[in-house]
């Protein structure tokens, strides 16, 4: 039996005097059809699939290794050069400390990205365990939880990030804006997550896990969560861009991450009063930061028309 | 319609006092002395320092304080702000500038996203539609300050078209430039809304009668198709209009638009963290409330909502 699930991937009852079994079985050689690999034979023809994820994985690489892109410190700034223009091996120019412009958007990068990896996966782990409980259990676990949602959600979570920076004045780092960030960017995440399960968690599929005896939580687990997940992905793809905005507009208003790390929301905000004799300054983290959430946002949208079947079919 | 309203404004309740007491929480039940930060790097006398306790109740239980703190707030006392002026004073100068620049935007959001969203919609898959789509995607993708330092770069200071930054009485003219900033950056989302809703419409049977009893274009479109798909798009930029009454905040304060976000915005750059949060207490308030005001109007558009 276990050996036809693992070859036809889906059940066939074990008969050993009957040829049925082999009747029924699906040929192994058939094009094998789920909504992962019809998905990726979908974007895989897309252009727009292709330059998003370059641009992002370009992104990742300029995090993780900023020196393969410049050997100048961002950090020894000579004054002599202050708000000079480009040079050879200084493509975008000087900022008004002297640093050197190129290089301190490239090291920027990391604390965007951080800041934005944190953030999603803070709001993601929130908003599935509210979500999920809330959608798949109902009743008034569901009532609590949509209402304790419902609140969070009724602070637009800027302002609410805004307050908590404030408060916590003196821990300014990469995690503490994340958490004010994602503390309440969650609710959306369990919103979707919540109808999405509402949808599914009647399906015959679930009855059958439940009947054949698997417990709710692994029938949760096992089954809903994995047949709900879809749209969370996509989600989980534009929020990235929404926060690293947001971090960068915390860093702008001056209560993100501190003025000795480098990020664009930073550079940005240090570049503003300067924007009438040496406006470059600004719009190079500007450009950085744009493109950046141009490729999040291109990569969910372009899984957003791929994972909707409906969409993929009116196509 | 009067149960509706009833239902929607007792739902609020638990989401007024929830949100009030989370802000409020936040902020009181941390470690760390609210009035130390008054003081900053001095040391404040003792004798001071227990007057001030006493007179912003830190000396009550916490819950006593919230209460207090509450009752106020349904009086209209937000508290003061560190110049000294009552909240709600420099609420009543700011709000009506806040207003104005909420109007300009959103008139102008619904105008683009209406008329582009319409012709977008009817070109589906064509090269003005293509282009159209790709610009959207771009406007979703630029933070608002970036928006905002473009225009007051090359409109405001290269140009010289309108001033870079806003006059005390804020007359609407020098509103426009931070009224379009604001559009534009709400507007690709409601664009597509009225696109993929013209998309929907023009696929229904009553669009295929009213063509077949052979009225023309200019007929079907306003009145049969239009008509029909502005719900979505009128429901967000009702939304977009509770955003900006509290929202506008990065915007009011680079152009200096002397409204309820630059106060903040004033706030949050000098540190005065009291102030920040009993601004954005009422900010959420008012939030709060323009959203139920949507809520009840979407209701009065589309009666199925009542009956939910």
């Amino acid at each position: 039996m276990s050996d036809y699930l693992t070859r036809n991937d889906h059940f066939v009852a074990p008969d050993a005097d009957h040829s049925i079994g082999e009747v029924d079985a699906v040929a192994v050689s058939d094009k094998v059809s789920n909504l992962w690999l019809d998905t990726w034979r979908d974007i895989r023809k897309r252009v727009l699939f292709w330059v998003s994820a370059v641009v992002v994985l370009l992104i990742v690489i300029v995090a993780l290794f900023p020196g393969l892109f410049t050997q100048v410190n961002p950090t020894k700034c000579v004054l002599d050069f202050s708000n000079a223009g480009p040079a050879v091996g200084h493509p975008f120019g000087y900022d008004k400390q002297g640093c050197d412009v190129f290089s301190r958007v490239i090291h920027g990068t990391n604390a965007s990205l951080s800041v934005g990896l944190l953030t999603v996966l803070i709001s993601t782990v929130v908003g599935v365990t509210f979500g999920a409980l809330g959608g798949f259990y109902g009743k008034w676990i569901d009532a609590v939880l949509s209402r304790v949602g419902d609140i969070f959600f009724s602070i637009p979570y800027i302002l609410a990030a805004v307050v908590i920076m404030s408060v916590f004045s003196q821990y300014r780092n990469v995690l503490m804006v994340a958490v004010a960030i994602g503390g309440f960017a969650w609710p959306g995440v369990a919103r979707v997550l919540r109808s999405e399960i509402l949808r599914v968690k009647n399906a015959d599929f679930v009855t059958a896990s439940t009947a054949l005896g698997r417990s709710r939580v692994k029938t949760l687990f096992l089954h809903v969560l994995p047949n709900s997940i879809a749209p969370l992905i996509v989600l989980t793809t534009l929020s990235l861009g929404g926060a690293i905005v947001a971090e960068a507009t915390l860093s702008f208003l001056g209560v993100g991450l501190p003025g000795t790390t480098m990020s664009w929301g930073n550079d940005i905000s240090a570049a503003q009063s300067d924007i009438r004799t040496n406006p470059m300054t600004l719009i190079y983290p500007s450009m950085a930061l744009t493109i950046t959430v141009l490729a999040f946002i291109m990569l969910g949208e372009v899984l957003r028309d791929a994972l909707d079947p409906q969409a993929r079919a009116a196509r | 319609m009067i149960r509706y309203i009833l239902r929607r404004l007792l739902q609020v309740i638990p989401v007024l006092l929830g949100t009030t007491f989370l802000i409020y929480y936040m902020v009181f039940a941390m470690p760390g002395d609210p009035l130390l930060t008054l003081f900053g790097d001095k040391t404040p006398n003792p004798a001071l320092l227990e007057q001030l306790r006493a007179q912003y109740h830190l000396d009550q239980p916490f819950i006593v304080q919230y209460l207090l703190y509450l009752g106020g707030a349904l009086r209209g006392d937000f508290g003061t702000s560190y110049s000294g002026q009552a909240v709600s004073e420099i609420l009543a100068r700011t709000f009506p500038v806040t207003l104005r620049l909420a109007v300009i935007a959103v008139v102008l959001e619904l105008v683009l996203a209406v008329v582009i969203g319409l012709v977008s919609g009817l070109r589906k898959g064509k090269f003005f539609d293509n282009i159209n789509l790709i610009i959207s995607l771009v406007l979703l993708s630029v933070p608002i300050f970036v928006l905002a330092f473009l225009a007051q770069y090359f409109i405001g200071i290269k140009l010289g078209w309108a001033r870079p930054t806003v006059s005390g009485s804020a007359p609407w003219s020098e509103l426009l430039l931070p009224g379009i900033v604001l559009a534009l950056s709400l507007y690709a989302t409601s664009m597509r809304l009225t696109r993929a809703s013209v998309i929907t419409t023009m696929n229904q049977d009553f669009v295929r009668t009213a063509y077949s009893k052979g009225l023309p274009r200019r007929r079907v479109i306003p009145v049969h198709v239009l008509r029909n798909s502005l719900i979505p798009t009128i429901t967000n930029v009702g939304t977009d209009f509770g955003v900006l009454m509290v929202g506008a905040t990065v915007t009011e304060g680079i152009f200096n638009v002397p409204g309820v976000g630059n106060a903040v915005f004033q706030a949050i750059r000098h540190s005065q963290g009291p102030t920040v949060v009993s601004f954005v207490t009422v900010m959420v308030l008012i939030y709060v409330f323009v959203n139920l005001g949507v809520d009840l109007l979407y209701a009065l558009l589309d009666p199925r909502i009542r009956y939910e």
